[in-house]
């Protein structure tokens, strides 16, 4: 295998890997609050069409992105209505999120199938970094949204390890009784993470459509939320984890898109089998990992708080 | 700010008006999107012609003999995957890999109809349920096990399993099954009279609907009657007192992943012998999904299961029936997801009172 | 405005679903004094201070700090009016440090997290009151007494004025407890005012200075500490109600049922297994077991009861190797269990009183043919045994997390005890019952001894233990320091070895 080849197939799992990461990402701060939220896939594909029909009527992708965010949040504001002021069932509710997602983007995005953008985000040197053999053409051939995420990572690893608003998260998703006692609002918190989470699936989502592949299809993120929401474990609610989680995931998707390139005689269904078999492999070796070294996912994950509740 | 003061009991009326109120609520929201899309296009809309999609729905969904049949025939799919689905709810088992095992049990099916196409009739059927409840199980199975032994969340194995079927599916169509004669469209060739399910007189309503009253009939009393489905119902509400009374919850995980998994393979393998009577993708338009709608909304009762696969599945029919008027089909998804929704929000006035109060405190 | 007062709750009602938790209660606070709280479980005292915590809305009433009018809508505005609620279930984050657990929630906490300064505050703070506290240590490695230092830390850490603490000496051993009350006394002493929950009358006689009486959720009498004595006390904490104490039958041993040989099992996530424990039970014998919260109560009873796996030893019942059978077998082999948590393990909320009762009975051939129940019989069974044990019940298929604690109690023993059992373990049957339901149920387990099952009673009150025992054993970090007969078994005694001395080191002291 060529360095050249080498290079080009993890400058592509970062790409690959970037509206995983973006969704993953929404998904850490979601669950560090203590709600799970399984309507990922449906909120990135809100995202997908909502960031699309907004950057093709505005001829602007980051007005895209930012109709993105409106959308996978209003999608979030749902979810958290249901089970943070309602206490419904976290699961159905996530459940019902995919699946409204996927119809909503279906009937938006009808008329836009096949149309392309005209303006996508287009990879970007960054001077001298670009220029640094290998690591520049690996990481800094890219567009903005993914030099956003060399950003964001860090920034949200040290807001939820580092900060008060972070210490208030954790402890939410911790123990909501304790942070209640403590004048710390669970509901409020609970509301603005499920939010946030669904703003960044929404972007990933965006990703897709503005800048992956660049255009809209019917359910274009073909698993990829709900590879997220398994990244997450993997990844043991952390951010920079979360990254390095991501990016294994592009670098399978990079693969099984090139392996024929490189000769593999693999009927191509098998190949696109791989990040799906993968993630459950993954998830398994995760839990018996988990099990054994006990960490754990946030100590009240998917329950309903009632301060009231005798 | 709303408040909620817990109930003693669920109010009879409640149980029955919530879930016509979800109904109404959906079909508003549907209305809602419906109007926005049209305005945006050049003839603009009046809410006329959004209560005429609605009207041409109802029309097309039970309007005609034709519409009626066909209304039965999409239940047929989302009953049998409701109630597969509903036995692994009860366990708070969340398998959402309907689609899969239902693929599954339709490659099972189809294997053994191009196998051995000259098996006669009375042999041909029995083996085919047998092949694609026994692939649609084993597809269940697999995320099952891990569950069971190390706690491996079975909801996102369930649901990576379902691409994986489907490709698996398209493999074989486009591949090693592909029609020599069938100027090289991804379909099998077609079966032999045998392995097609009888149907009822001239329509497409097939035997499939009397496998779904049959096996809703033997759930409803299993799980009601027997020593097992009191284990499920244990269990299900709540693991500790389970191991406490000395139940093997191990054990039954499999059991019901397995079952879940074979009869929403039972569904596939109805689908591709009575409707596409060949294999070929794009069997199910996501009856899988709906089916975790159909479970929900039957509040995992298989006779209400059964009810409410006739209305889902009457929405799909419907829901084609207006595409040609330029009404996206999506628009049925919506409607169903929204749905859930509104289901799952009226529960709350099952548990608890609702009580508003008039100070509004500021925040989000 | 009477300005002497710290703290005036006036006229507080607080209804739930089904009952008036709060009637009409006055209460007052001086500044500096011990005030106690003084009432039977569900005598409303939990509710009142939740109120005043600002965890529950009064539906009725007002509350003055200082003069001033206060309507807290949660807890943080009662923190920031000075009220510090130790709760007896602690709320803190296990996964934090005490440092974090201290600072969260407060307004002097900055953005940036500067752990060394705060861990350097806590200390100078904790020290100042002799409260000693590791602020960098991880809240599930503390023990009991330690997580209720780091409780009332964070309270003070926020500069509350008024410390309310919740039946604190239920967790604690005779000798921590004194050593809480002499920091209260303290504390008083540098001007806090404490309101202490209790329904204990020797520690309102030892550390209160005055004492509000509640019963049947109104507040009966407020008297100065040197006004009364516990007779006067006891009078006004139980009013009319006679309760006739149950009478333990003189002794009649039979042969041993149980018995552990230097057993050793596993345990959950930072909690500690047993270790090496040695135990005999005889038939008509209650072995009590004492030991503070998280030294191997709970996996003790779950390991006699088949739910733990046996790393070393082995357990006989009647002679019967019955080392790692499963649970099944174990429950086959005749032993009951009364989990701690009756709602959560030993029931199943949702369902009625017909699903609860067959539990354990569903797969006997009485109750169904086959692999079939018969509803018919199963709902003969429950109602047969409803009626021997007097449950109160709505209706046979009303879900039973509707029932009061005394009754989900009485249910859960009812289906215990059907099965005749050779042996029973029960982990603190009494937990949160009223002084009746807790008589009723000490009454069934006497009536099980004396019909000579084997009974293992693990519980966190001592009185309890002392009242039903006939020999005494106590687990320090999943040992068994020793086992005595309930004659020798000296609180003060019971309460060094809950803290880790051997019985005979410490006879020898």
């Amino acid at each position: 295998m060529s360095q050249e080849f080498l290079i080009t197939i993890l400058a592509t799992a970062i790409t690959a890997g970037t509206p995983i990461l973006y969704a993953a990402l929404g998904e850490v701060l979601t669950e560090r609050s203590g709600i799970i939220n399984l309507g990922v896939e449906g909120m990135m594909l809100v995202g997908a069409v909502c960031g699309f029909v907004f950057a093709i009527k505005t001829n602007d992708p980051w007005l895209g992105v930012f109709a993105a965010m409106l959308g996978g949040g209003a999608m979030a504001l749902i979810h958290a209505f249901l089970t943070v002021t309602l206490q419904a069932n976290q699961i159905v509710s996530g459940l019902a999120l995919t699946l409204f997602g996927t119809g909503l983007s279906g009937f938006l995005g009808k008329s836009y199938i096949g149309i392309p953008v005209e303006n996508p985000f287009k990879p970007v040197e960054l001077g001298f970094l670009s220029d640094i053999p290998i690591i520049g053409a690996i990481f800094f051939q890219h567009d903005y949204l993914v030099y956003i995420t060399y950003l964001l990572v860090p920034i949200l690893w040290f807001l939820v390890y580092k900060t008060k608003p972070g210490l208030n998260l954790r402890a939410v998703g911790e123990n909501p009784a304790a942070a209640d006692s403590l004048g710390v609002s669970v509901y409020k918190i609970r509301y603005i993470y499920v939010i946030l989470g669904g703003m960044l699936a929404g972007v990933g989502g965006a990703y897709l459509s503005l800048a992956y592949a660049p255009s809209w299809l019917e359910n274009m993120t073909a698993g990829r939320g709900w590879i997220a929401v398994a990244l997450v474990i993997f990844a043991t609610w952390n951010p920079l984890r979360a990254m390095f989680g991501s990016y294994i995931f592009g670098g399978i998707d990079a693969l099984g898109f090139r392996a024929q390139a490189m000769g593999v005689m693999i009927p191509s269904f098998f190949l696109k089998m791989l990040p799906y078999l993968f993630t459950i492999l993954v998830l398994i070796i995760v839990t018996r990992k988990a099990m054994a070294n006990r960490v754990g996912a946030p100590g009240a994950l998917g329950l309903s708080y009632d301060r009231e509740e005798r | 700010m709303i408040r909620l003061e817990r109930r003693s009991a669920p109010s009879l009326l409640g149980t029955i008006l919530i879930p016509l109120i979800a109904i109404f609520l959906a079909l508003i929201t549907g209305a809602i999107f419906l109007y926005l899309n049209g305005l945006s296009s050049p003839n603009g809309i009046t809410w006329g012609q959004v209560f005429a999609v609605y009207t041409g729905m109802l029309d097309g969904a039970v309007g005609s003999t034709y519409g009626i049949s066909e209304t039965i025939v999409k239940a047929i799919p989302l009953m049998l995957c409701g109630l597969g689905v509903s036995i692994a709810f009860r366990m708070l088992l969340w398998n959402i890999g309907a689609e899969g095992q239902f693929h599954m049990g339709a490659f099972g099916a189809a294997w053994v109809a191009l196998t051995f196409p000259h098996l006669p009739v009375y042999l041909m059927i029995p083996a085919m349920v047998l092949a694609g409840m026994l692939c649609g199980g084993i597809w269940g199975l697999i995320p099952g096990i891990p569950r069971a032994y190390l706690g491996v969340n079975e909801t996102i194995t369930t649901l990576m399993l379902n691409y994986v079927a489907m490709l698996w599916v398209s493999y074989f169509v486009f591949g090693p099954w592909k029609d020599p004669q069938g100027m090289n469209f991804p379909l099998s060739k077609p079966f032999e009279p045998a392995a097609i399910l009888p149907t009822l007189g001239s329509s497409r309503v097939h035997l499939g609907l009397a496998f779904g009253i049959l096996i809703a009939v033997i759930l409803w009393f299993a799980l009601r009657r027997s020593r097992w489905g009191y284990e499920v119902t244990v269990i299900g509400e709540s693991p500790r007192a389970a191991s406490y009374a000395g139940m093997n919850i191990t054990k039954n995980i499999l059991i019901v992943m397995f079952l879940s998994g074979a009869i929403c393979g039972l569904a596939g393998m109805a689908e591709v012998s009575a409707i596409a009577q060949r294999m070929q993708p794009g069997l199910s338009p996501g009856y899988g999904y709906t089916a975790i709608i159909v479970a929900w909304l039957g509040k995992l009762n298989p006779f209400a299961i059964i009810l409410v696969s006739f209305l889902l599945g009457g929405l799909q029919v419907g829901g084609y029936s207006v595409q040609s008027s330029g009404v996206p089909a999506a628009i049925v998804f919506m409607i169903q997801g929204a749905l859930l929704f509104f289901i799952l929000g009226g529960e709350i006035f099952n548990r608890y009172k609702i009580v508003f109060k008039n100070k509004v405190k500021v925040g989000v | 405005m009477t300005a002497d007062y710290l703290v005036e709750m006036k006229q507080i009602t607080k209804r739930f679903p089904g009952v008036v938790a709060n009637d009409g209660v006055n209460l007052q606070v001086k500044k500096g004094e011990v005030l106690a709280l003084l009432g039977e479980n569900g005598s409303g005292k939990s509710t009142l201070m939740s109120i005043l915590s600002g965890l529950y809305r009064p539906d009725e009433g007002e509350i003055y700090i200082e003069g001033q009018k206060f309507s807290f809508k949660s807890p943080r505005e009662a923190i920031f009016a000075g009220i510090g609620m130790v709760h007896q279930h602690f709320k803190q984050v296990d996964t934090f440090s005490v440092a974090e657990n201290v600072i969260l929630g407060s307004k002097d906490t900055k953005f940036f997290l500067n752990a060394k300064k705060v861990e350097q505050d806590i200390e100078e703070l904790s020290r100042g009151y002799g409260l000693h506290v590791d602020p960098t240590a991880k809240i599930w490695q503390l023990s009991v007494a330690e997580k209720q230092r780091v409780e009332i830390v964070k309270m003070l850490y926020r500069g509350s004025k008024l410390l309310v603490l919740d039946e604190p000496t239920a967790v604690l051993t005779p000798q921590e407890a004194r050593e809480l009350f002499q920091t209260l006394r303290k504390m008083t002493a540098k001007g806090q005012s404490i309101i202490l929950i209790t329904h204990k009358l020797n520690e309102v006689m030892e550390v209160a200075d005055r004492v509000t009486i509640l019963r049947g959720g109104k507040s009966v009498a407020t008297r100065e500490k040197h006004e009364v004595n516990e007779r006067e006390l006891a009078r006004l904490m139980m009013g009319q109600t006679m309760v006739i104490p149950s009478k333990k039958e003189e002794a009649n041993f039979g042969a041993t049922v149980l018995e552990l040989e230097r057993v050793s099992a596993g345990s959950d996530a930072r909690r500690v297994g047993i270790k090496d424990i040695s135990l005999q039970v005889r038939a008509g014998e209650i072995m009590g077991i004492a030991g503070i919260a998280g030294n191997g109560r709970r996996e003790l009873a779950e390991t006699i009861a088949g739910l733990r796996k046996i790393v070393e030893g082995k357990i006989f019942i009647g002679g019967k190797d019955v080392t790692n059978l499963s649970t099944l077998e174990v429950i086959d082999e005749g032993v009951s269990y009364v989990p701690e948590d009756r709602l959560g393990t030993g029931l199943v909320p949702n369902l009625g009183a017909v699903d609860n009762l067959i539990l354990k009975e569903y797969r006997r051939p009485r109750l169904g043919s086959g692999p079939f129940i018969n509803r018919r019989k199963a709902n003969e069974y429950a109602t047969e045994l409803v009626n021997d044990v007097g449950v109160k019940l709505t209706g046979l298929e009303a879900p039973v997390k509707l029932l009061s604690g005394g009754n989900l109690q009485r249910l859960l023993l009812s289906r215990e005890l059907a099965c005749s059992p050779k042996v029973i373990v029960a982990v603190y049957p009494a937990r949160g019952l009223d002084i009746a339901a807790t008589e009723a149920i000490h009454e069934m387990l006497l009536e099980q001894r004396s019909k000579g099952t084997a009974i293992v009673l693990i519980s966190e009150d001592l009185e309890e233990l002392l009242k039903l025992s006939d020999n005494i054993g106590v687990l320090y970090k999943g040992s068994l320091m020793g086992i005595l007969p309930v004659e020798k078994a000296e609180p003060e005694i019971i309460g060094l070895m809950m803290l880790g001395a051997k019985p005979g080191e410490e006879l020898a002291s």
